[in-house]
């Protein structure tokens, strides 16, 4: 059960390796080149959980500093990434609930939704092409859907397929166990394919306000 | 092994994930072959998971790598000056290197000197890890705001890059530099003393 992977996120580990030595070693310099393949990932986790261009960039630059801080700390028992990641998400969730607290909102952890997901659109699926995603308004689009999810949904959904984090370290970096993560993501990709389902043009008009028939792809 | 549509629902994340029972999977499998519904269901699962999990998502605000860079180096180095002030001590190491430099040939005319590349890379340690361009000429620390050729970097040890004919960038490696200043310094109090004593 690999992580689905992109050629994008493949790092020489050996070379990470020598340089995490060599920053705690005091070659502080090496810390530029051992963040630089994941300064865009930790931004996107933040701006995924926060929904907040300017949260995401100061939590993304909170991140790395805490990283520089702590790498003394850090043992190889997990990936450098999914470190990092994890710190990120911390910081964006606990953003997230001060932000929450200031609305009076009360400090409810969401629950899962009892029962089994059904889904709603059954119409025969028209693909949306990769490409689409040069499209500004496509990922924003894409963005709006994700963000219509539940955080515990979106959470898992944000580290499993966005961040390309197994289940073991999904469940790690947001405490919880292996079977919450299978169970949340099933219902974080049934809900999101329902949101973007060419058979639910009310959906689209109601909940990402456009109008019916004027899907960006 | 036979499933049904609502088997099918609640399998269809780990079946993607690789993440079930090889008899599932091809109980699966037929039933995708034979409920256009379900495999509708499957097309369009997957297609969120391709669409998401590229990279193009990612959009990150123009010039935040460049606002992180420059946030860390306020923690990491805090002594830096800004760039102006870099500018200045650049050119006040590379008139002093060269006044010492002068001074060493002309007026002490202490033996051959040394390659140029050998002295002005001398207080870089040789393991320390730097970055070069294959069209430039200087050797930086990672993350130096000065590097060109951005595209073609590769990393190698400060000696390799010595080797190949490399010099130290004199904002990234300035304390080394100056590493290297102080022992021109004491080469040149040395001599000195000697032809006092005699």
């Amino acid at each position: 059960m690999g992580a689905p992977t992109s050629p994008n996120y493949q790092v020489d580990e050996a070379r990470e390796e020598l340089l995490i030595r060599c920053v705690q070693d005091g070659e502080h310099e090496a810390f530029y080149e051992l963040i630089r393949p994941y300064q865009r990932r930790v931004y996107a986790a933040a701006f995924a959980i926060t929904r907040n261009n300017a949260d995401a960039e100061d939590i993304a630059q909170e991140t790395m500093l805490k990283a520089f801080k702590k790498l003394r700390q850090f043992r190889a028992e997990s990936r450098f990434s999914t470190w990092l990641i994890q710190i990120a998400v911390n910081e964006a969730r606990m953003r997230n609930r001060r932000a929450r607290a200031r609305v009076v909102e009360p400090m409810v952890e969401e629950q899962d939704a009892e029962g089994n997901y059904v889904p709603r659109d059954f119409a025969d699926w028209r693909e949306i092409p990769s490409e689409t995603l040069e499209r500004k308004e496509v990922r924003e689009k894409l963005a709006e859907a994700l963000a219509s999810l539940g955080d515990i949904y979106r959470d898992v959904f944000v580290l499993r397929d966005m961040q390309h984090m197994s289940i073991e370290e999904t469940a790690k970096a947001l405490g919880i166990s292996t079977a919450s993560v299978k169970t949340r993501l099933l219902r974080a990709r049934l809900m999101l394919r329902d949101l973007l389902a060419p058979g639910l043009g009310g959906t689209w008009s109601t909940r990402l306000h456009l109008a019916k028939g004027t899907k960006p792809w | 092994m036979v499933v049904n549509c609502e088997q099918v629902w609640q399998e269809i994340s780990n079946y993607l994930d690789g993440d079930v029972h090889p008899n599932l999977r091809a109980a699966m499998d037929t039933h995708f072959q034979e409920c256009k519904r379900c495999k509708a269901v499957l097309e369009g699962t997957r297609n969120v998971i391709d669409l998401y999990g590229d990279e193009r998502m990612i959009d990150v605000p123009l010039g935040f790598e460049h606002r992180l860079e420059r946030r860390l180096e306020e923690t990491i180095h805090p002594s830096r000056r800004g760039f102006l002030g870099w500018m200045v001590a650049a050119t006040a190491a590379v008139l002093a290197a060269s006044i010492f430099e002068v001074a060493k040939s002309s007026v002490l005319n202490q033996g051959e000197p040394r390659s140029e590349h050998a002295q002005s890379g001398a207080g870089v340690p040789p393991n320390m890890m730097v970055v070069v361009s294959e069209e430039g000429k200087l050797f930086h620390a990672s993350g130096c705001p000065f590097i060109h050729d951005k595209a073609h970097l590769r990393t190698v040890v400060a000696g390799e890059a010595i080797k190949e004919g490399y010099t130290p960038c004199v904002r990234c490696m300035k304390k080394y530099l100056q590493a290297d200043l102080e022992q021109a310094v004491d080469d040149l109090a040395g001599p000195k003393a000697e032809h006092r004593s005699t």
